[in-house]
């Protein structure tokens, strides 16, 4: 734990993955795990393991912000599901990691504090929304992480910075003490530097939780088949998904050649289409927003947070909205007040409901001919600071191949599989609804073909 | 209303605080009156980031009884959804609520033998309150807010346009609040705020098929108010109307001092409240066999009953009204009458103060006074004396030598007496005072302490004296 603190010190001016190291929290967290691991009792996997946590899940005690100033200074009084979890597992927290606002973005430069830079190539992101979370593994600043992904914010900047992210089956893990961005596309999932290690974070955090209506009842079974190989199962290869646009050659290549060291091991590729790809983006830019719009109304500087007083009620709630949330998070507020407002709710929000429904049907039915669907995560490698910011649509492009795979609650792995112009890849697995196993274990196999 | 070309169309929009222990959403508690401002709170009543709503089944339950009571039709898949709108009493800037599935639709009331038609009942949570220092939100220099009470589970039941008047819309809400009480859904109390009603009200010219602009009747924590409030309501768009003027949509309260309605807050513009599904929430599907299981667990209506008590005990109207205010009260009524006493009896025992006592207790003791063995006035003794030991009326009444001297020979001697002792008052008597006839018969009752049979005193007295 020290070790890691250390390169915490050392790697921040760097990289900047934190916006808070609780390091008296993680000492008295080790100094537990020691006692623990000497008595014997209360020895999980996790036991004395250091973590970072993505700034949007509440921990108790310690300020959690959702990288949003809207926060500043709130400190929750009560632990999140997972974080309970962890703590009952004897981890270590070394602290909250950096993020885009309220998790929208995709290159965590929409963080109301300071950008996460990419531990490959310091002038590039990490990715996002969980880029605080990514970067700090890439970097060895902790062994494993939890972010969150609503479309596609743990994959894709797993990818980007080499390392392994799972989104889970939605409704695998609690959201309870997750700031939420939008509701019926947030899950939190684990980072780490292979499946195994997320694989046991997952199986850690699972599980039905009453505080959670929309958690499941369901076993956790998430490591049952992580050894099996990939011999004999069918690997679905959608061809829309290779033809998105702005793919990058180089990250096309590069995923074609992680295809075919599956298929040394075992597997059988088969094509599979999913017809409604193209409206994905259209409909989760909808969807996500709209009901951001309605989770973020809480933010009204009257019981917590950032309070800028006006001359009137609504002047201090316009005041500090205005001032508390950034461009980004108002831009998608207008876009989901606009989608929700009477007259124009059958023509966007519910329109994009049933493209949702469509794309999930897609899935089920590429599902009837394969065991999981590979693909690459993003369709480019990390990109400079600042090339995209300009361009909200260009941006909201790297989500395309993820996306679907919230849009229809399934469990996706990123796992990294080479570079392209000296910049890490991510192969993406995706599975049926509940096969977490299988996304696990197909990344798994590919690991292990792949070394 | 009185003037005859003109009509009122009225519909009542009540809120019910659900007679659950805990929130709607969370597992605080729903007695928060007295406790002090902002305790009975927990991170998920406060909204505060990243909590989420977990459904109460007790409330779910209370909410799909009353429908049932109501005879509306219950939805087999129905949801949640956000009303969204920023006010500090609201902590999420949303409240939980229902707009589409309803968990009941198209249900009807019987108000005095008229149907009034319900359009919805649904399920939602509390607000907090707001304390103003100053008028309102917007002119306040300070306004404090207690969360407390939000999270509370509220039911709304909707009523369709079909009221006429101010007295049928109060009926109307004393009939619900039976029924929410009868089934256990809620304690309606209106000055606890348990039960709260909002009156739309509009007039159109007798006869008229189309809806006049209405107004929405706010604040109203009383019965009579809301009878009142109605009535100035109607009469005040009566008078703008037949003056040339219009009525303005708009939501107005009731000044109980002033004895009128206020404008609040006009319409001008639609709120847009941004309805969409619950995220948060998955659907909720009623298992048809279990609201059936709930319809057969619904006791006996205080609407059936009275009609039922009028029939089957050819009691008056108003006793059957009185005896069916509450459940308890018509369960002692007809058990008491059930163990042997006659019915009308039975009622002016127990209308205006419920004696606790075991019926077949209380019918022994009716039965001594309807037999004559004690006289009404022993009986009301009597009954104290068993309330508090608990003891047999019958075992009191012959203990306390208590009976009552209806021996005509007894009775006779007293009376010749007091006439001898009395001879201004007989004089009084014979010379046509007949109110001097009661001073004579006090003179008797106390001779015989209090014991002699009252009815046949009197007639004996009014034999001897010829008046």
């Amino acid at each position: 734990m020290e070790r890691h603190l250390a390169v915490i010190e050392r790697e921040e001016p760097r990289i900047g993955a934190f916006l808070r190291v609780t390091e008296d929290l993680a000492r008295s967290q080790a100094a537990e795990a020691d006692r623990r691991l000497a008595s014997g009792e209360g020895v999980t996997p996790l036991t004395g393991i250091p973590l970072a946590i993505k700034d949007v899940i509440c921990v108790a005690g310690v300020e959690t912000t959702a990288g949003s100033r809207i926060l500043s200074g709130f400190r929750p009084p009560y632990d999140a599901t997972v974080i309970a979890r962890l703590r009952e597992a004897g981890a270590v927290f070394l602290g909250m990691t950096n993020c885009d606002e309220f998790a929208m973005g995709s290159s965590t430069e929409n963080s109301g504090y300071h950008p996460t830079r990419n531990p490959h190539d310091p002038s590039r992101v990490p990715g996002g929304s969980s880029g605080g979370s990514a970067a700090a593994v890439a970097s060895g600043e902790a062994v494993y992480a939890l972010g969150t992904d609503t479309g596609g914010s743990i994959r894709q900047p797993a990818a980007l910075c080499g390392v392994v992210g799972m989104k889970p089956t939605y409704g695998r893990v609690s959201r309870y003490g997750l700031i939420a961005f939008a509701s019926s596309l947030d899950q939190i999932g684990p980072f780490a530097t292979g499946v195994r290690d997320a694989a046991l974070v997952l199986q850690a955090v699972s599980g039905p939780d009453p505080r959670d209506a929309t958690s499941a009842d369901r076993p956790v079974d998430v490591l049952s088949e992580l050894e099996a190989g990939v011999e004999g199962l069918r690997l679905g290869v959608p061809r829309e998904y290779f033809q998105v646009e702005g793919m990058e050659p180089g990250v096309k290549a590069t995923v074609e050649r992680a295809l075919l060291v599956l298929e040394r091991a075992g597997a059988e590729l088969v094509e599979v289409s999913l017809p409604h790809t193209d409206y994905g983006l259209a409909a989760y830019y909808i969807i996500a927003p709209a009901e951001c719009s309605s989770n973020l109304a809480r933010f009204d500087s009257v019981r917590y947070g950032l309070r800028v007083e006006g001359e009137n009620l609504l002047e201090t709630y316009l005041r500090t909205r205005r001032q508390g949330f950034g461009p980004e998070v108002r831009r998608r507020i207008m876009l989901g007040t606009y989608a929700l407002s009477a007259g124009y709710y059958d023509a966007y929000y519910l329109r994009a409901q049933k493209v949702r429904t469509l794309i999930a049907r897609d899935f089920e039915q590429a599902f009837l001919h394969c065991d999981a669907i590979v693909s690459a995560t993003s369709p480019v490698v990390a990109f400079p600071l600042g090339a995209k910011l300009a361009d909200p649509l260009a941006m909201y492009l790297n989500d395309v191949l993820t996306l679907g795979g919230n849009l229809a609650g399934l469990p996706g792995v990123s796992v990294p599989c080479g570079t392209s112009e000296g910049l890490p890849v991510g192969l993406q697995v995706l599975a049926p609804q509940w096969r977490d196993a299988t996304a696990l274990r197909v990344a798994r196999a590919y690991e292990v073909a792949r070394d | 209303m009185t003037d005859s070309r003109w009509e009122a169309v009225i519909g009542l929009e009540v809120h019910a605080q659900l007679a659950t222990r805990s929130k709607m959403f969370c597992s605080c508690p729903t007695d928060y009156l007295g406790a002090p401002p902002n305790t009975n709170v927990c991170e998920v009543c406060l909204g505060l980031p990243g909590v989420l709503p977990v459904i109460n089944r007790r409330a779910v339950e209370l909410t799909v009884r009353t429908a049932l009571a109501l005879g509306c039709r219950i939805a087999r898949h129905t949801r949640f959804d956000r009303k969204n709108y920023f006010y500090p009493d609201l902590p999420k800037g949303y409240q939980i609520s229902q707009y589409e599935l309803p968990i009941g639709r198209e249900g009807r009331l019987e108000v005095n033998g008229r149907t009034v038609r319900i359009t919805r009942v649904h399920l939602e949570e509390d607000t907090g309150k707001l304390l103003h220092a100053g008028d309102a939100l917007e002119t306040a220099g300070e306004s404090l807010v207690d969360l407390n009470r939000a999270g509370v589970p509220l039911m709304e039941i909707v009523s369709e346009p079909d009221l006429t008047g101010a007295d049928e819309a109060r009926d109307y809400a004393v009939t619900l609040r039976e029924i929410l009480r009868a089934i256990g859904a809620s304690e309606a109390d209106m000055e606890k705020g348990q039960l709260r009603a909002e009156a739309n009200v509009s007039v159109r010219p007798r006869g008229s098929t189309e809806l006049g602009v209405k107004t929405e009747l706010k604040n109203i924590n009383s019965f009579r108010f809301l009878q009142r409030a109605v009535e100035h309501e109607i009469r005040r768009q009566i008078r703008l109307l037949e003056s040339g003027g219009v009525v303005v949509q708009e939501t107005r309260g009731w000044s109980e001092a002033e004895q009128r309605t206020f404008s609040q807050r006009t319409k001008e513009y639609a709120q847009d409240y941004r309805y969409f599904p619950e995220p948060d929430l998955p659907p909720l599907e009623l298992d048809p066999a279990w609201v059936e299981r709930l319809r057969a667990s619904l006791p006996e209506l205080p609407p059936a009953r009275r009609r039922r008590l009028v029939e089957q005990y050819g009691l008056p109207e108003f006793d059957a009204g009185q005896l069916t205010l509450d459940a308890a009260t018509a369960d002692l009524f007809e058990a008491t009458v059930a163990a042997g006493a006659p019915p009308k009896q039975v009622a002016n025992w127990i209308i205006g103060s419920r004696p606790s006592l075991a019926p077949e207790h209380l019918a022994e003791l009716i039965r001594l006074v309807v037999e004559g063995t004690i006289n009404r006035e022993q009986g009301l003794q009597v009954l104290e004396e068993a309330q508090a030991s608990g003891r047999p009326p019958g075992e009191l009444v012959r203990e306390r030598g208590l009976t009552q001297v209806s021996d005509e020979a007894a009775l006779a001697g007293v009376i010749e007496r007091v006439l001898a002792e009395n001879p201004r008052a007989v004089a009084d008597v014979r010379a046509g005072r007949q109110q001097a006839i009661g001073a004579l018969l006090g003179q008797v009752r106390q001779a015989t302490g209090g014991r002699a049979n009252m009815k046949l005193a009197t007639e004996m007295l009014r034999r001897r004296l010829g008046s």
